[in-house]
């Protein structure tokens, strides 16, 4: 019931925002986030105390004759992935306090949408479902993008559309022909997700690469892994900053997740086949991405280029496929979710009080406001993995796991630890600090909204560092269970 | 007294939480003092701990739990600390200077905005450099590791609205990070070996691993060493360090942090005591890089930069006594290094103080009447780094110089060449600093005043310490105890020293006339016959040239990886990214443009045409079937 609840809040919370008028819908909008935020939490504290709670799971028939269920339920792995999105949408919306936007209404129903999307997405234990919620997630972030976008908007949202669109069919097709696998015993054809598992499984090795590398395309365009990530960069620039958030924070977790959970346990033997070449993509994304990064100018753009080597990595700790591996791609989807949270408000925050997000127009923001670059260094340090800031937790862990896969893999992979601070120091010099630049004076004091949003995050980079284990409990013991499962 | 060891790194994050929160608000002598007593306080906790270890020689390590940190199946890692004699000794050295170094800085750096910020950085640096030594496995070294870095580039670039400075931070963290990633990788490859990271755990199996598994582990780890101990070919940042503010050199790029590498092999000995093809790497790079810093110590005339070099030339000698398997003695000479280093940087910055920002010693000159306390000081550090008999560092260079010879003569000949050239370089530095004329401007001269209180105190007590330090190390055929290897003995077993005593002794007076050979023809030249350092570069000999811009090997640097890298991120990011991958995507999007606008043409709207085509279908359907 309550996983129910999860997904019909921000619905409904989604058609009221519909029908309010004028500006008091953001204000509604963050309460109803909030809502759901303590819903994830009541559902995080009942999980922890009793797991196999019935609270938990909802499973009823909705298209008996296809055997299409809606069935929903929070295991330890789906369970952080709510929690990160319950957590970040809040901090989207109040992010976007600073901005006026036309029809906040439909600006914020479309987010509370893609909310209900995303939680279904995390959630869906039917194949069908899961489709139907992973295209549901498209609909908002399209208008999102299309409307309330920069320059340019309409062709690149198409691009992006269409190139998300195209992967996903492949996803169906695949789905479709494992599900016409199922029931190999009973005779009965199921959506549900341990029926596809093992039709997946009874799969000669032929007929299991075609599925992989169908569903791999979705997967691989949504996060998205080098060479399908063209459509991104654009995408995130021109975005309005809220739009680029639930991308980076949360959408792309999508294509993470999914990988993890609707093809690793599906395809064994074309994993085995093929799990080198998905890995030399991941891993060649991670160095590709990350010097195309240093020679960017525009800082939101870098932090689109860096996002791509970040999934590199995490794509490549769910491809070595053992705890470490594992464990280290959720902790960190949690922690890079919160990061990029926090680096595109900054780039948000530089347009909005000097105009430009150019780093060669700016420059000695320090001497204008202190307090504004220890927030700014807080949350770089976190992604690059300082120690004791959440990235550490998950990039250690990743790299670890990698390791097993093999030690030139991580080796290379591990390359990531030095260009991260090469791309990222260097902007911050170029931003923060030398002789204040003329873009930098006016340079004021922060808007409280954006304060709050800065501070919540250095505070989650920081605790989540210090202390994971609330969240690294339940990773742990989510990835034990899930290599169990598929072993 | 142990179980207290928590507090060691506590107040210094109380001191700087609290710094970092209200420095703002508070007056300067508030805040300097809240930081100070913070490090006070725990070097007060560490002389306590320390005593209980004497007390209890039959315990030799306490390990002390705070809270589970990271855990992944077989992996656990607690934050958890290990108290032994080795990291007791690491936390008086740095409590005890950093907290001299506190003091010095409330004077140094009165006069600046950044008063409170200076002094939170100051107090995080103390205790991640605590972090580092107390932890009880490598994740937690490497939190410190990585952590020490931080404050490192925060300090260097502390004055962040000069751009050379702000350059210098960002090359220190960088390089760091590039030795970081070779431990990260040593670290996992002992988790994947040994199934933990613990000390405990993998110094007690680690002979259960073949010798290779030895070798990569402790290349790895060296290899992060290198970075942090500003090795060959790592080294170039410790130089531009000097950027920051002087007591930041004392106490970071002298005396503490890059001393990191040297603990970090002594604690995990096992491995290198397993793969004598590692040791012989550390030995080899060790004296290479003592060496080479040396020369170009030889030519520098900026004086912090001199003391730079001499440094990367100290941690070169440690490395190589590491090499030789001379743990114990290693860390005797970071213990004698850390006082007269220390001192010297900071005799370097009351010297600085007093002629207004000049670091140039050609401007310097005569300087003894108007600095004595600073004067006399220095001079005795200089003794001591010179290896002069007697003196602290006489006692912990030898006993490197004598575990070398039998480790290999011609490392101990290199190493040798490398103490004469720092007893030269050294005595350069104090004749041009402190004798003879004045060489500045006329304002300057007027201006010159020795140092106040806050900064001559720790002068005075740090030459104290490099003066006697040696005691605590004497060599044994003197009829004393070696307190300090037996000390470190639980830690790690020294290879007990072969040598004959006469083959010691002939050594040592080696070592001691020629210190004082090329003492005496440091004199001569700068000193009787005045001999300056050119002004002009065009005027230099080829090899002068060379060794004066350091071997050209920034520019090297520069030239093989920074400009290939920005090369190549310009290339993929205008070219393949763009054009190419892009392209094919775009490409992709025409192509099927471009054929359904063909396909588009059968839209006619026709339903004549429609029909026509239908029958043309079942025509061909028919006639298909009736073929086959």
């Amino acid at each position: 019931m309550l996983t129910g609840l999860l997904i019909i809040v921000p619905l409904i919370a989604s058609l009221l925002l519909f029908l309010v008028k004028g500006n008091g819908s953001r204000n509604l909008a963050l309460g109803l986030s909030v809502v759901e935020f303590a819903l994830s939490i009541v559902a995080f504290m009942q999980l922890k105390h009793n797991p196999a709670s019935k609270e938990l799971v909802l499973n009823c028939t909705w298209v008996e004759s296809m055997g299409i269920h809606f069935a929903v339920g929070l295991d330890s792995l789906s369970m952080l992935l709510v929690l990160l999105t319950t957590f970040l949408v809040p901090l989207i919306i109040l992010s976007s306090f600073g901005t006026t936007y036309e029809r906040p209404n439909a600006f914020y129903g479309l987010i509370m949408l893609m909310q209900m999307a995303l939680v279904g997405v995390f959630t869906a234990n039917d194949g069908f479902l899961f489709y139907v919620f992973w295209e549901l997630a498209l609909i908002p972030i399209y208008f999102i993008c299309l409307l309330w976008g920069g320059e340019g908007r309409a062709r690149i949202t198409f691009k992006f559309f269409v190139y998300t669109l195209f992967g996903s069919l492949f996803m169906l097709v695949a789905l479709i022909y494992l599900y016409s696998h199922t029931g190999f015993d009973s005779g009965i054809k199921s959506w549900a997700i341990n029926d596809l598992y093992e039709a997946g499984r009874n799969m000669t090795l032929a007929q299991q690469s075609v599925v992989f590398w169908c569903i791999f395309l979705a997967f691989a365009i949504k996060m998205p892994l080098f060479p399908l990530h063209t459509w991104q960069p654009d995408t995130y620039v021109n975005a309005p900053t809220q739009g680029t958030m639930l991308l980076s924070g949360i959408m792309l977790k999508m294509g993470t997740f999914g990988l993890m959970k609707w093809l690793l346990p599906v395809t064994p033997l074309a994993i085995q086949e093929w799990g080198g070449v998905a890995m030399g993509m991941a891993v060649f994304g991670i160095l590709y991405a990350s010097c195309i990064a240093i020679v960017q100018k525009d800082y939101k753009r870098l932090i689109a280029y860096s996002s791509i080597a970040h999934v590199g990595l995490i794509a490549a700790g769910i491809l070595s496929a053992n705890q470490q591996g594992l464990q280290g791609a959720m902790m960190q989807m949690l922690a890079h979710g919160v990061n990029v949270v926090g680096l595109f408000l900054i780039a948000d925050i530089l347009v909005r009080h000097t105009g430009t997000r150019e780093i060669d127009r700016l420059g000695g923001i320090r001497s204008m406001n202190g307090n504004f670059a220890v927030l700014f260094l807080i949350i770089l340090l976190g992604s690059v993995a300082l120690p004791l800031t959440n990235g550490f937790v998950g990039e250690f862990l990743l790299i670890n796991g990698v390791y097993q896969y093999g030690a030139w893999v991580a080796a290379i992979a591990g390359l990531t630890v030095i260009l991260g601070a090469v791309y990222m120091l260097r902007s911050y010099q170029g931003i923060m600090l030398g002789e204040r630049k003329d873009s930098a004076v006016a340079f004021g004091p922060l808007a409280t909204s954006d304060k709050a949003v800065l501070i919540i995050v250095c505070m989650a980079v920081i605790a989540f560092g210090v202390y994971p284990k609330p969240l690294n409990d339940l990773a742990e013991s989510g990835v034990k269970e899930f290599l169990l499962n598929i072993k | 007294m142990v179980k207290l060891i928590g507090l060691v790194p506590l107040f210094p994050l109380i001191g700087f939480l609290i710094n970092g929160f209200f420095g703002k608000k508070m007056s300067k002598g508030l805040s300097g003092a809240i930081a100070s007593i913070a490090i006070l306080a725990s070097f007060i906790v560490s002389l306590l701990v320390f005593f209980d270890l004497l007390e209890h020689p039959d315990t030799t390590s306490h390990v002390v739990s705070i809270f589970s940190w990271i855990n992944s199946d077989t992996l656990h890692i607690p934050f958890e600390f290990l108290v032994d004699h080795l990291s007791s000794l690491f936390l008086l050295i740095i409590t005890g200077i950093g907290f001299l170094i506190h003091i010095y800085s409330i004077g140094y750096m009165h006069e600046d905005e950044g008063f409170s910020r200076f002094f939170t950085y100051l107090n995080l640096f103390v205790f991640f450099m605590l972090l580092l030594v107390l932890g009880n496995n490598y994740l937690i070294m490497f939190v410190g590791w990585e952590g020490v870095g931080l404050c490192s580039y925060l300090l260097i670039g502390f004055w962040f609205k000069n751009t050379a400075y702000n350059n210098a931070a960002k090359k220190a963290f960088i390089m760091n990070r590039i030795g970081d990633l070779g431990f990260l990788l040593g670290i996992i490859l002992i988790f994947v070996t040994y199934g933990s990271i613990s000390y405990g755990d993998v110094f007690g199996v680690a002979r259960g691993a073949n010798e290779s598994t030895a070798t990569a582990i402790a290349l790895l780890l060296f290899i992060g060493a290198m970075g942090k101990s500003a090795q060959l070919p790592l080294y170039t940042w410790l130089p531009d360090a000097m950027a920051g503010p002087t007591p930041v050199s004392a106490l970071i790029h002298a005396a503490t942090m890059v001393t990191a590498g040297i603990y970090m092999v002594v604690r995990s000995n096992v491995f290198y005591i397993m793969s004598p093809a590692a040791s012989e790497v550390v030995a080899v790079v060790g004296v290479a890089t003592a060496l080479f810093a040396a020369t170009i110590g030889l030519f520098q005339n900026d004086i912090k930069k001199i003391l730079a070099y001499s440094t990367v030339s100290q941690l070169g000698l440690m490395f190589m006594g590491l090499g030789a398997g001379a743990y114990s003695s290693s860390v005797f000479h970071v213990m004698t290094h850390a006082f007269f280093k220390a001192l010297l940087f900071l005799g370097a910055g009351s010297v600085i103080h007093a002629m207004g920002g000049e670091q140039d010693i050609r401007r310097m000159g005569g300087l003894k009447k108007a600095l004595p306390v600073t004067f006399m000081t220095m001079f005795l550090g200089t003794l001591a780094i010179s290896g002069v008999f007697g003196f602290s560092g006489f006692f912990s260079k030898d006993e490197i110089l004598a575990h070398t010879y039998e480790y290999s003569p011609v490392i101990w000949f290199f190493g040798s060449v490398t103490s004469l050239l720092t007893a030269f370089y050294m005595f350069r530095l104090m004749f041009l600093t402190f004798w003879g004329g004045f060489r500045g401007t006329h304002e300057q001269e007027h201006h010159l005043h020795e140092s106040p209180k806050s900064m001559t105190f720790p002068l005075v007590v740090l030459a104290i310490l490099s003066v006697v330090g040696g005691l605590i190390g004497l060599p044994e055929f003197w009829g004393a105890k070696n307190w300090i290897g037996e000390f470190l003995e639980p830690v790690a077993t020294q290879p007990l020293n072969m040598l004959g005593h006469d083959q010691e002794i002939i050594l040592m007076s080696i070592a001691s006339v020629g210190a004082i050979v090329v003492i005496y023809f440091a004199y001569m030249v700068y000193r009787k016959n005045n001999v300056l350092p050119l002004e002009k570069e065009s005027d230099m000999k080829p090899f002068q040239k060379l060794v004066y811009n350091k071997y050209y090997v920034d520019e090297v640097y520069d030239f093989l990886i920074r400009k290939p890298l920005d090369f190549i991120s310009d290339i993929l990011s205008r070219y393949v990214d763009k054009k190419m991958v892009d392209g094919v995507v775009n490409g992709v999007g025409t192509a099927v443009d471009g054929l359904s606008s063909v396909v588009r043409l059968l839209q006619t709207g026709n339903i004549s045409f429609y029909i026509l085509s239908m029958v043309v279908g079942i025509i061909a359907i028919l006639f298909y079937t009736f073929i086959k």
